[in-house]
């Protein structure tokens, strides 16, 4: 059963899987280091789900498509911004506001133009590292990706200087843990909250469209299907440490694409058993991690300034 | 070139201090860092600062000293830009500057520690320092930490540069914060009620460190209730009350005189003479009639609590109907305990007798009994807030006829008892339907009120009853409380305010550390030796 094609698909069904909750974990885990608790990730993936689908199968071109799913989760994103930063609605009420309309949006707008019919995309070009990719099981496993999973890999490393190493990181830190004091200290806690938040729009709407684009070729209603809950879930737990979040990702990652490595192998379980596996997944890592879970101490709370 | 310090500041007012020109330690020519020109700052209901003027010299350690609720957090929130003036102007080197925004006072070099610690908890010590800095540039940590310990040495602090501020004790974070304060350039310092949460030993510290800072030049300003530590640490003390600036004490006097002295100086501003203040009302009625004209009512004896900030300690007295008793002290000598022990919100031990009959059990036998209780915690356990002003109005008879009938509510009723309440107690609300929570100070107070006093209240308890309303509700609260013992009810009034209790009591005791004085009855000699219980108690006289 652990042949070669079985690992080799597992791991390859595990990246593809995990990118997009690798970057929407990257994305929610900034936003929830600066005190906005994101719930609205769901609704941001699935815009650029669509949005990333549409402008692919328009133009032909998978990386216009990334391009737009980005700017439709930055869309989503600014609303997030709006309501929950500037005019300090509830955040948790908003994002549940925000995943359910962008869910009926994307479904409705999806009809219009499809009717029942689901169009398919040629599949992307993987790019590979010459030479490296050419060993023998290493290579097709970590040298032959698609690109967007080299850049999430880069952001991974580039979220982790920016925590440890930059004022702004710093500054990051304090205005999810004590936005009064960075306040007090002449930062902009607004305008720093909405800059997290609309990275983390652009981010997840990257993630939704590698989903609908990338793998699966096709855009279906709902199809993000929880995947932003479990990124929000994998950033809790990770708290400040991106790499966790990578880990995360592709454990979970690997979990959702059992599936296909079993059939790959000939080994029938239900579908329905290991469709379960991921969320089986979250609530057993949730019991093992959770309780140490330290989040930021004003996550999920607006801030106003003078108001104690 | 050198300019005189009234060309900075307001008309020469002697109360601030600055019609002395020239006389002093301060002397002619030393210009104040920052001043405030009657400088006003409005609340719904409240006059939270009432046209303040005020300089703080370089050199000098300014305690702006005051009970809680006399304006100097709104100072501080202005001085530090999270406040803006609603008139006056704030001055810096004599020129009227505007402090929008925290980063203006920081920029403008006026530092501010606050009560509250303003270090993020989960960040090192040195990652503090540099929070704030350009957000594109990589912190030199080694760099910092160097420049960190470089200049605490100077003025004597200890700080560990790469500690997480998590594990610093609160004196250690607050040295960490004077430092901040000091490199970011301040030339005007300001610690609130900085040892507020100290220990005796880092409170004295804290004090030394505060006089070597005023000597390299620096304006130390000290905001503080406690008048031990005023007359401890400072060079010139401000008096605020209710907004104000009731009196300054030059550093020249304060040296001149003697610790008890200056101590009933300073009882003497914080808590009474104050014939600035009109008050219409207690020179058309007559003074209180003579005490003890009806039955002995509620008798208290050998009540005390265990536990708490500060608790009581076998506390006995006799309450008569139609009397005004009135407890006298500085906040803080166990008035909260002594009015929730009475109410029966926290356990107590000793007997009470209300009307000859012993009561004891919770909040609702007590009130049945005959015994209310207005808080002086008005929005958090006086009223709910979101609800509207007629449920507020029976909030402590939910459940009861006539307002609830087998479980329902009966809406009508309960509005038309409120609609009178809300016309007898001249409550000024829109409707009876308002939250509770929108109305200002003094009429959330009369809420308060016209739910204790209706029903079968025959002893009321008042804690702090006018603590921050502005003049026209005190009024018409304090003749809430003399039309109360008029219709026969017993009233114990506790206040930290001489000038009310000498107004309404007809008996007043002094409170101090959970002991309550002999009874002093109120007459023409009371003021003084209230006075001198109460600067006794401070033990202000050892300084």
């Amino acid at each position: 059963m652990l042949s070669e094609t079985f690992l080799i698909t597992l791991f390859l069904g595990a990246v593809m899987a995990g990118m997009p909750l690798l970057l929407a974990g990257l994305g929610e885990q900034l936003s929830e280091r600066a005190g906005v608790l994101n719930i609205g990730l769901e609704g941001m993936m699935l815009a650029g789900a669509w949005a990333g689908f549409v402008a692919a199968w328009a133009s032909g071109s998978a990386g216009l498509g990334f391009l737009a799913g980005a700017g439709a989760g930055l869309v989503v994103a600014a609303f997030m911004a709006l309501f929950c930063v500037i005019m300090a609605l509830n955040q948790i009420v908003v994002g549940i506001a925000l995943v359910l309309a962008v869910q009926g949006l994307t479904a409705l707008l999806h009809f219009v133009q499809f009717s029942q019919s689901y169009p398919r995309l040629d599949g992307m070009q993987a790019w590979a590292v010459p030479g490296l990719s050419q060993i023998p099981l290493l290579g097709p496993m970590l040298f032959s990706h698609n690109p967007v999973v080299w850049l999430g890999l880069a952001l991974t490393a580039a979220m982790a200087f920016l925590y440890r190493q930059t004022n702004l990181g710093i500054a990051l830190q304090a205005a999810g843990d004590r936005p009064a004091a960075l306040d007090a200290l002449g930062g902009n806690v607004t305008r720093l909250r909405v800059l997290t938040v609309l990275t983390t729009g652009a981010l997840a709407g990257l993630g939704g469209a590698f989903m609908s684009v990338a793998v699966a070729g096709v855009f279906v209603p709902f199809m993000s299907h929880g995947n932003g809950f479990i990124a929000i879930v994998l950033a809790m737990l990770a708290r400040g440490r991106p790499l966790w979040v990578l880990g995360g990702a592709f454990l979970f990652g690997a979990s959702l694409s059992m599936t296909t490595a079993l059939q790959v192998v000939g080994v029938n379980v239900p579908v329905d058993v290991i469709q379960m596996l991921p969320f089986a997944m979250v609530m057993l890592v949730l019991v093992l991690a959770g309780r140490k879970a330290n989040l930021p101490a004003a996550l999920g709370e607006s801030f106003e300034r003078g108001a104690r | 070139m050198q300019t005189p310090p009234g060309a900075a500041l307001p008309p020469a007012d002697d109360r601030a201090g600055y019609g002395r020109a020239g006389s002093g330690v301060t002397g002619a020519g030393i210009r104040p860092v920052v001043a405030l020109q009657n400088v006003t700052r409005r609340f719904p209901g409240v006059l939270a600062s009432d046209a303040v003027s005020l300089g703080f010299l370089p050199g000098e350690v300014h305690v702006l000293l005051g009970e809680n609720g006399a304006g100097k957090s709104t100072l501080v929130a202005m001085l530090s830009g999270l406040q803006q003036p609603d008139a006056g102007q704030i001055l810096i080197d004599g020129a009227a500057v505007s402090l929008a925004a925290p980063r203006d006072a920081l920029r403008l070099g006026i530092g501010t520690v606050f009560q509250h610690s303003m270090l993020v908890p989960s960040l090192s010590v040195v990652d503090n320092f540099t929070l704030g800095g350009p957000w594109w540039q990589r912190p030199d940590r080694k760099a910092l930490a160097a420049r960190i310990q470089a200049a605490a040495a100077g003025p004597g602090l200890r700080v560990d540069p790469f500690a997480s501020v998590a594990s610093l004790s609160l004196g250690e974070r607050q040295q960490a914060e004077i430092l901040r304060a000091l490199m970011r350039g301040s030339r005007c310092l300001i610690l609130d009620e900085a040892t507020a949460m100290l220990t005796p030993q880092e409170a004295g510290a804290l004090g030394a460190l505060m006089r070597r800072l005023a000597a390299t030049g620096l304006a130390v300003v000290f905001i503080t209730h406690k008048l031990q530590e005023a007359l401890a640490f400072g060079d010139r003390i401000t008096v605020l009350r209710g907004g104000r600036n009731v009196g300054m004490i030059a550093p020249d006097v304060l040296q001149a005189r003697s610790g008890a002295e200056n101590t009933a100086h300073i009882v003497s501003l914080m808590f009474g003479e104050d014939s600035r203040r009109p008050d219409p009302l207690s020179h058309d009625l007559p003074r209180p009639a003579p005490p003890q004209k009806g039955p002995a009512l509620l008798k208290v004896a050998g009540l005390s609590t265990a536990g708490g900030p500060q608790p009581l300690r076998d506390i006995s007295f006799t309450l008569h109907a139609g009397e005004i008793f009135g407890i006298a002290g500085i906040d803080g000598n166990g008035q909260k305990a002594l009015a929730e022990a009475l109410a029966g919100q926290i356990p107590s031990t000793g007997t009470l007798h209300l009307g000859g009959a012993e009561i004891n059990g919770g909040v609702a036998a007590r009130r049945r009994a005959g015994l209310s209780y207005v808080t002086d915690d008005r929005l958090g356990e006086g009223i709910v807030a979101g609800f509207p002003v007629a449920t507020n109005l029976v909030l402590k008879e939910i459940g009861q006829p006539p307002f609830w009938r087998r479980g329902l509510v009966q809406s009508a009723t309960i509005a038309a008892a409120a609609r009178a309440l809300v016309q007898a107690f001249d409550i000024r609300t829109p409707d009876v339907t308002t939250p509770a929570g929108r109305l200002s100070g003094g009429n959330i107070q009369k809420v308060l009120l016209a739910r204790e006093l209706t029903g079968q209240a025959q002893v009321v308890i008042f804690a702090k009853p006018t603590y921050g309303l502005d003049l026209q509700n005190i009024t018409a609260i304090r003749a809430r409380i003399r039309e109360a013992a008029g219709h026969g009810k017993a009233v114990l009034l506790i206040s930290t305010d001489l000038d009310e209790l000498l107004e309404l009591s007809d008996r007043i005791a002094v409170i101090e550390r959970g002991r309550l004085s002999p009874p002093y009855p109120n007459d023409d000699t009371a003021r003084a030796a209230i006075t001198r219980l109460i600067s006794g108690a401070t033990g202000g006289a050892d300084v």
